[in-house]
């Protein structure tokens, strides 16, 4: 534990010089596949008044792409027990995998490299940990994920502001591959536009886990108390993310809901 | 307008419409009390006293309402409701996806009876992209359901509640963010039927209006996408009835025959405006303002809130179209909120045409950039080049008449009539028209600049003022007519875009009298 603490706040210390020289760092132990993400301050979009109004976020890793069907094929092949036929109704519900065309074929429906989706959060916990990773916190994945294309921050960046509306305001379609748009400011493709992602702490909708909190957040995400804790009222595509996360039981398997893997740096 | 219209005074108040008054009032009164029902005999549900027996409601699309309710007892009402986020048209040529309870704008419309136990079934389609829930104003207790009903996409909610009151309620989803989840078309009427029902009418509809916020302009076509900063500025692209430009228009006019008592559940699901509402050449006999107890009398415009609703009943006296508006005008003019009512029978010999003029306005034309002028330019010599082919000009021809008509039954009917009749000694028919067939360019300025003074049409006089209308894009002047010319006996040839758009050069130039 204390060792792990010695080489965090090495890392830590490592990544702030190489922010400060470019942006993104490319340390050498980041694993093949994810990028570093360069800590930062996170602001909860719900907070109650005795809940601070933002904390620091460490630099961490996160996989450039989410999960593909392909990635999760093997993962059941490994892991038999999460194949659709013998998964246990209490981890994932009778939509798992509902998309593929057996336990270990993925049919036309699934292609490779389109998204995973129809995978409860034990599913997606229990991939990471065969990977040796773990899924984001919601600090991690809003950190990551409030990227514009050139900076850390795409508030002020218009054609971000814009694709984020178009996605919100488009009907369901046909999911396409993983990685065919542009890499946002930290190298990382697809957390916005193609499926929404499960995140460690999703039934929080916030980042303390208090039960506590929990119910008075889900409370304040329903009429006239949804905007009044907000701290932008204009960030409505997040506004979105906290609602579908709260709405989500960890055995939910849903059409659009896929993931990716962090790990500490 | 309507100040001018003599009313026959109250003689179409019937009986049945103060049964219903009073006994909205008495239930008012009661309303902590348990309702007054016969103990249950048999087939109890494990629900509650007085609850007798179980049933699947009945759910109707707009204008339709479910049939009244008959039964003289409550009973457990299972209402399945499933929500679908659905791409549709919005105006013509205009997409949008609407998020709905029951795949329409609005929501399907439920009906039941005070003292029914409801057990509600919120199902959320398994394609959506969103997570949602309900908030039905008729349910007492915390959040109206919305935090009982919170409901990923594939997954359902069950909750239960007694309609304690009686009344027309709003129902709406209240998922984060409300106002886009509201903006989106997720609203809709429930009914809660006085023990008695409701009086007898001959007919009764469902009309409910909406504010909608395209990132494009009114009228652009494609697929549009909601537009939060219009929302948060309350300036919205579209205001409508049922949903869509046009929903209660043409063939999808609501329909009555003369002599008949109808009623209207009007709600306005917002999000934002507030609605004015009003039948152009109806009083309407009663309103129940707000859908409260309290009946009001002779009422010509009701306001809707956002979230609200109103009962108005009225008896048509007279056979023709009645124009249903928002009557904050630019919003039925320029906007979409106008319907109409249809009533056939033999004719009154007071007769009275709805009409609407507003003041003449004379605005300022857009100039256009360089590369505006520069495409008008190529798309001249292009359609100079299709104009040598006799096919192609056939075909052009047929769609302009087509997208035509959707313009005029957006814009022109209202005034000119649906069949391009006019009105007798007020509006100029265009149907069959001597000066509308005699100079096309007339038309087209006619249009675009407004007119005024004295015309004589097919050997009778007129005098009108007609509005500019420049706001109309060159290709829907040209549209317009060319259906007009092409219209209704009328035969003639097509008006092109480019033509319009020299008229109207000529038009806004300073030095050109827009009167000619």
């Amino acid at each position: 534990m204390k060792s792990n603490r010695i080489r965090f706040l090495l890392l830590l210390a490592t990544c702030w010089v190489c922010v400060s020289a470019a942006g993104a760092c490319a340390a050498s132990n980041v694993p093949p596949g994810m990028v570093a993400i360069t800590g930062g301050v996170f602001r909860p979009l719900f907070v109650s008044p005795t809940d601070p109004k933002q904390f620091p976020v460490p630099s961490f890793c996160l996989d450039a792409l989410p999960v593909t069907n392909g990635d999760f094929l093997e993962f059941v092949r490994a892991n038999p027990d999460w194949q659709r036929s013998r998964v246990k109704r209490l981890f994932a519900d009778e939509w798992y995998l509902k998309n593929w065309a057996g336990d270990v074929a993925l049919g036309t429906n699934a292609p490779p490299a389109a998204p995973v989706t129809f995978v409860s959060w034990f599913a997606a916990r229990a991939y990471a940990l065969w990977k040796g990773k773990r899924l984001p916190t919601t600090a991690e994945w809003e950190l990551a994920a409030a990227a514009g294309t050139t900076g850390p921050d795409g508030k002020q960046d218009t054609e971000f502001q814009r694709q984020l509306q178009s996605w919100y305001s488009s009907p369901s379609g046909k999911l396409g591959n993983v990685g065919a748009g542009h890499p946002n400011y930290w190298g990382v493709y697809d957390l916005h536009g193609l499926v929404w992602e499960w995140v460690a702490d999703f039934s929080t909708a916030m980042v303390t886990g208090d039960a506590r909190a929990d119910s008075e957040l889900d409370r304040r995400l329903f009429c006239g108390s949804g905007a009044v804790g907000a701290r932008d009222l204009t960030d409505y595509a997040a506004f979105m993310r906290y609602g579908f996360r709260s709405s989500l039981k960890a055995d939910y398997c849903i059409h659009n809901l896929g993931f990716r893997c962090a790990k500490d740096l | 307008m309507n100040a001018l219209k003599l009313h026959e005074g109250p003689s179409c108040l019937g009986f049945g419409t103060c049964l219903l008054a009073c006994s909205l009032v008495a239930i008012a009164g009661t309303r902590a009390a348990e309702p007054e029902i016969q103990p249950a005999t048999n087939n109890v549900a494990a629900s509650g006293p007085g609850i007798v027996g179980v049933e699947t409601a009945v759910l109707a699309d707009a204008p339709n309402v479910p049939p009244p309710i008959t039964r003289k007892h409550a009973t457990k009402v299972v209402v399945n409701l499933e929500v679908q986020e659905v791409t549709r048209q919005l105006a013509d040529g205009v997409d949008y996806v609407f998020w709905t309870f029951g795949g329409h704008v609005p929501g399907s419309f439920i009906r039941i009876r005070q003292g029914d136990l409801v057990e509600f079934h919120l199902n959320n389609h398994q394609d959506n992209k969103m997570p949602h829930n309900i908030d039905l104003h008729a349910v007492t207790g915390p959040g109206g359901g919305a935090t009982s009903s919170f409901t990923a996409p594939g997954h359902t909610s069950q909750f239960s509640f007694t309609a304690l009151n009686s009344g027309l309620y709003v129902y709406h989803c209240a998922t984060a963010p409300v106002g886009m989840h509201v903006g989106n078309g997720m609203y809709g009427l429930i009914l809660v039927e006085p023990p008695e029902g409701m009086p007898p009418v001959d007919r009764e509809y469902y009309v409910m209006q909406g504010d909608f916020y395209t990132v494009g302009k009114y009228g652009d076509e494609g697929l549009q996408a909601f537009d939060m900063n219009k929302a948060i500025d309350e300036r919205p692209t579209y205001v409508v009835f049922n949903g869509a430009v046009g929903s209660l228009v043409g063939d999808k006019a609501l329909t009555a025959k003369v002599g008949e008592r109808i009623r209207l559940y009007v709600g306005n699901g917002g999000p934002n405006l507030t609605c004015s509402f009003h039948i152009i050449g109806e009083i309407f006999d009663t309103v129940y303002a707000e859908a409260g107890t309290q009946a009001s009398h002779n009422v010509q415009t009701t306001m809707i809130p956002s979230g609200g609703a109103a009962i108005v009943e009225f008896k048509v006296e007279v056979p023709g179209t009645y124009v249903l508006v928002d009557h904050s005008l630019f919003r039925a003019f320029n906007k979409g909120a106008l319907g109409m009512l249809r009533v056939d029978g033999p004719p009154n010999q007071i007769v009275y045409s709805g009409k609407e003029i507003d003041a003449v306005y004379l605005g300022k034309a857009a100039g256009g950039s360089e590369s505006e002028k520069r495409v008008a330019a190529l798309k001249a010599e292009m359609s100079a080049e299709i104009k040598d082919n006799p096919k192609i000009a056939t075909l052009t021809k047929e769609i302009q008449v087509e997208k035509g008509k959707g313009v005029y039954m957006q814009t022109c009917f209202v005034c000119h009539q649906p069949e391009g009749q006019g009105v007798p000694g007020q509006i100029p028919p265009l149907a069959k028209s001597d000066f509308l067939m005699a100079n096309r360019e007339n038309s087209i300025r006619g249009v675009l600049a407004g007119r005024s003074g004295e015309v004589v049409v097919n050997g009778k006089k007129y005098n009108a003022v007609m509005a500019p209308l420049q706001y109309l894009t060159d290709e829907q002047i040209a549209n317009v007519v060319t259906y007009v010319r092409n219209s209704w006996g009328n035969l003639g040839d097509a008006v092109s875009a480019q033509e319009v758009r020299r008229i109207r050069g000529e038009v806004s130039a300073p030095a050109a009298n827009p009167y000619e």
